[in-house]
């Protein structure tokens, strides 16, 4: 008897699994970083342009797949031509370092999570030092939310050599992330699908909270015109266009496997074409919602910020020239600065030094991204609200919600293939190969909380998928265009969903998508070779801020290791059926 | 009104010394503020001068153990307005007096000191800021008590002193007199912990009842088809003793053959 294959329960939950997956982390903490870098509204031209040209047809190309083959990456990959089977391989590797290091992010959402039952919040006020007459060093040269995040959460040390110990807080967590990732995953599409309604839904709640009281915010406005007022001129940067379409292909998680393995559980008449293109238009939408949330968060923070300098200055002034309390304000500063500087010339140069240029813009031109964002500047902004608890538990909520829907294409992109291969599913069931798959994972990634972890993480997100990823995608585009035949497959869509394929998609599967992909190879290559040494930032506890550091020789070489083992896979996998094609060829000539 | 105190304590805000700074100051304030700042003070300006008078002589004796800098001086400052907005209260006169006995009453619960007077606190240089440097001198009032009894004397007692002024330890500063900071209340157990153990607890027991109750479905999976397969079998024994008769796996179980097939089927085949 043959088992039949696990399906959605309806086509809902298939659009809800890549809404999940898709909508990630790096909608909220990576778009509005670029949207502030590369000219605020200006950055929305090519972005939409690049989902358009880039996004809709790569991802309508790995849902179709999927469909027709009905199998996850390798077994899809070697049915589309033996020497492919390389391609499946790759995207099962990198989906495995994904998910070593992306659960790492769950771990400190939960560990944030359960820090914010606490009043006052851990990360708002700094501790005190050993005779309790001030606050610990660190702390004051930093702020209480950066000192929480590098010395409470992370316990980071000075350098990527020091790996120090496994720090048992973040350990916790992180088997945790992992019990909870298991417990969705454990029975496949029947308790994936359920699951998915929560990840996909529940953070656009907590989106829209965010954005009432975003908006209220005093300050707000700040943020959001600062953002929205278009550069025009970064239109001409070739930087935004690349940015643009590397932001467009790393958010929509192309080239896992994630999304071939959700759309092989799909009924073969499903209409995957109209699916592409909802799910990509939410992605942008979201990541253009969040950003607006992100800059009213940022402007009330650049705004208080702002305030709080010139409440130092105006101090200041009030005690050094003993003028009356209250009598100082922000809009008579500037004048009372002018009489001072002239009716008490030397008391006030020796003030002059201690008085902060305070500036809202330079508040705002700090542009963060990554974990920073997440974990620092929102903390920051949080703590200054009223009721900081309520909206610190909402906040790492959607973070949590978010991160753990992207883990469920994560692993699904490993376990499909797992499950699918006769001789895996034959000695093992589905929920202990899960079991040995998150098992494995959460081991690996204890290495990401020892207290030089925090390094190791940031060499896995910028190093383990990018460059394979361009290349594997680029094999699958030209696979099923050249290799498979593009009118082939367009025959195998008609008889599958009942409708002809539109022949922008050929046009941009045939020709646009591939060259993109080659022309962004290009810059990531050209990019690496001509910095030279690759550095990183390192947290220097004494001074209380970043500073950049070289990566030492052992962290180059798994930088190089990471990128190779799964870049090789494709040719080694094409060689590797060329050689068994040949040895069976050999054997059976003589008897021919 | 001139004042014959060369020193300037406790002096209305009406009558200064009039800098450019004071006079320009004054000029810019708003009318009302003003008016509300002077009308309390005009009476005791009055009691003031006929107090001065009478302790003319020990005032010429006190008057260089308050100053600021002085040996055992210290500097206090006042941000009322920081703290209270619109309920701020007007210094004066009798707010000195107010904080005079405090000084007085935290150095009454010094050993060896029980006994401090209000006249012994002395109090100068007051400043529209409003800060001011205040001095406690001994019962011969020819010296100052020295600096470390006032300040372990005002650090025992702050908080009774903030609390009389509505003022806390940022809006009452006594420069060189550091507050001890609030201990951090620690939990015996920390509270991240018990909402980290209840998550983990019914996430564990989840998990659990997902897997047990998969593996009850797979051994009912598995005990139905070696069912199927053995009453397959025995079909199959039947099948080739009868010849195609569709089998009940439930009724072949027995063994038994229904007769009645049997020459259903034999007068059915031909020949």
């Amino acid at each position: 008897m043959e088992k039949t294959r696990p399906l959605w329960a309806t086509p809902l939950q298939f659009v809800f699994a890549c809404i999940s997956y898709a909508v990630g982390l790096g909608n909220v903490w990576r778009f509005p970083y670029l949207c502030q870098m590369y000219g605020g509204g200006s950055f929305l031209v090519p972005y939409i342009i690049m989902l358009v040209v880039e996004g809709m047809p790569l991802l309508y190309l790995e849902l179709a797949v999927g469909q027709r083959m009905r199998q996850g990456s390798i077994g899809a990959w070697r049915t589309v031509s033996p020497y492919l089977s390389g391609v499946g391989v790759a995207s099962v590797v990198v989906s495995f370092f994904l998910c070593m290091y992306y659960n790492v992010v769950n771990a400190w959402a939960f560990w944030y999570l359960f820090h914010s039952f606490q009043d006052p919040l851990p990360w708002s006020v700094c501790p005190l030092n050993g005779n309790r007459t001030g606050y610990i060093e660190e702390c004051e040269k930093a702020s209480s939310t950066q000192y929480f995040w590098y010395r409470k959460t992370l316990n980071i040390s000075p350098s990527i050599q020091e790996s120090g110990a496994v720090q048992w807080e973040p350990a916790l967590c992180l088997i945790l992330a992992w019990l909870v990732v298991y417990l969705c995953i454990l029975r496949g599409t029947e308790s994936t699908g359920k699951v998915v309604y929560f990840t996909a839904l529940l953070p656009y709640c907590v989106l829209i909270i965010y954005l009432v009281r975003g908006l209220t915010l005093h300050g707000a406005t700040n943020g959001l015109a600062y953002m929205f007022t278009p550069k025009m001129e970064q239109l001409a940067n070739p930087k935004a266009w690349i940015n643009a379409a590397t932001q467009i292909f790393f958010s929509l998680g192309l080239g896992f496997g994630s999304l071939i393995a959700f759309a092989s559980y799909n009924e073969p008449s499903n209409n995957c074409q109209k699916h592409a293109i909802i799910v990509s238009i939410i992605n942008s939408s979201t990541s253009i919602f969040a950003s607006i949330v992100t800059f009213s968060i940022y402007g009330f923070k650049a705004t208080f910020n702002y305030e709080s300098c010139l409440n130092k200055v105006i101090l200041l002034l009030t005690n050094s020239f003993d003028l009356e309390d209250g009598f100082l304000t922000a809009n008579n500063l500037e004048q009372v600065k002018d009489y001072l500087a002239s009716a008490y010339p030397s008391k006030y140069s020796e003030v002059f030094p201690q008085i902060k240029n305070c500036s809202l813009e330079t508040e705002l031109e700090t542009a963060v991204q990554g974990t920073g964002l997440a974990f620092i500047v929102y903390t920051e902004a949080i703590k200054n609200m009223e009721v900081s608890q309520l909206w610190s538990v909402l906040y790492f909520f959607m973070l949590l919600l978010l991160g753990i829907g992207s883990m469920l294409g994560n692993t699904a992109a490993i376990l499909t293939p797992l499950t699918d291969s006769k001789v895996i599913s034959s000695y093992l069931p589905k929920e202990a190969i899960s079991g040995l798959v998150c098992l494995a994972n959460c081991a690996i990634g204890m290495l990401f909380t020892m207290e030089a972890g925090s390094y190791w993480f940031d060499i896995f997100n910028d190093y383990a998928a990018t460059l394979s990823l361009l290349l594997i995608v680029l094999a699958e585009t030209v696979a099923v265009c050249y290799l498979y035949g593009l009118s082939r497959f367009e025959s195998d869509l008609k008889a599958m969903t009942g409708r002809a394929l539109n022949w922008y998609w050929k046009a941009m599967w045939g020709g646009v998508s591939p060259l993109l992909i080659i022309s962004l190879f290009i810059f990531y290559l050209s990019d690496y070779i001509t910095t030279g040494t690759l550095r990183y930032q390192a947290w220097d506890a004494a001074q209380g801020q970043l500073v950049t550091k070289d990566y030492p020789p052992h962290a180059l070489a798994v930088i190089g290791l990471l990128v190779a083992a799964s870049t090789m896979c494709i040719p080694l996998g094409a060689l590797g059926t060329l050689i068994t094609r040949r040895l069976k060829q050999g054997d059976t000539a003589p008897v021919a | 009104m001139t004042q014959p105190d060369p020193v300037g304590s406790s002096i209305p805000i009406r009558v200064r010394k009039k800098t450019r700074a004071y006079v320009i100051l004054t000029v810019m304030l708003p009318c009302s503020h003003r008016a509300t700042t002077m009308r309390p003070n005009d009476n005791n300006v009055t009691r003031e001068h006929t107090g001065r008078s009478k302790a003319k002589e020990l005032t010429a004796i006190r008057a260089d153990l308050c100053r600021p800098d002085a040996e055992n001086a210290f500097k206090v400052r006042l941000s009322i307005r920081t703290a209270l907005g619109d309920k701020a209260y007007a210094w004066d006169a009798n707010e000195e007096y107010l904080f005079k006995a405090m000084v007085a009453f935290s150095m009454r619960k010094v050993p060896n000191r029980e006994t401090t007077e209000i006249s012994h606190v002395l109090l100068c240089n007051v400043t529209q800021r409003v800060s001011f440097w205040f001095v406690v001198t001994d019962p011969s009032r020819n010296h100052t008590l020295p600096a470390v009894e006032v300040q372990s004397a005002i650090r025992m007692n702050r908080n009774r002193i903030n609390n009389a002024f509505f003022l806390n330890d940022q809006t009452l500063e006594f420069l060189r007199i550091p507050s001890t900071l609030a201990p951090p209340t620690d939990p015996s157990v920390p509270i991240w912990i018990i909402i980290f153990g209840v998550i983990f607890c019914i996430v564990l027991v989840a998990t659990m009842l997902l897997i047990i109750s998969g593996i009850r479905q797979h051994r009912r999976k598995n005990k139905g088809p070696s069912e199927m397969e053995d009453s397959e079998d025995k079909c199959e024994n039947v099948i080739t003793i009868e010849n195609g008769i569709p089998c009940d796996p439930l009724d072949m179980k027995g063994g038994h053959i229904n007769d009645a097939f049997v020459t259903e089927d034999e007068r059915l085949t031909p020949l």
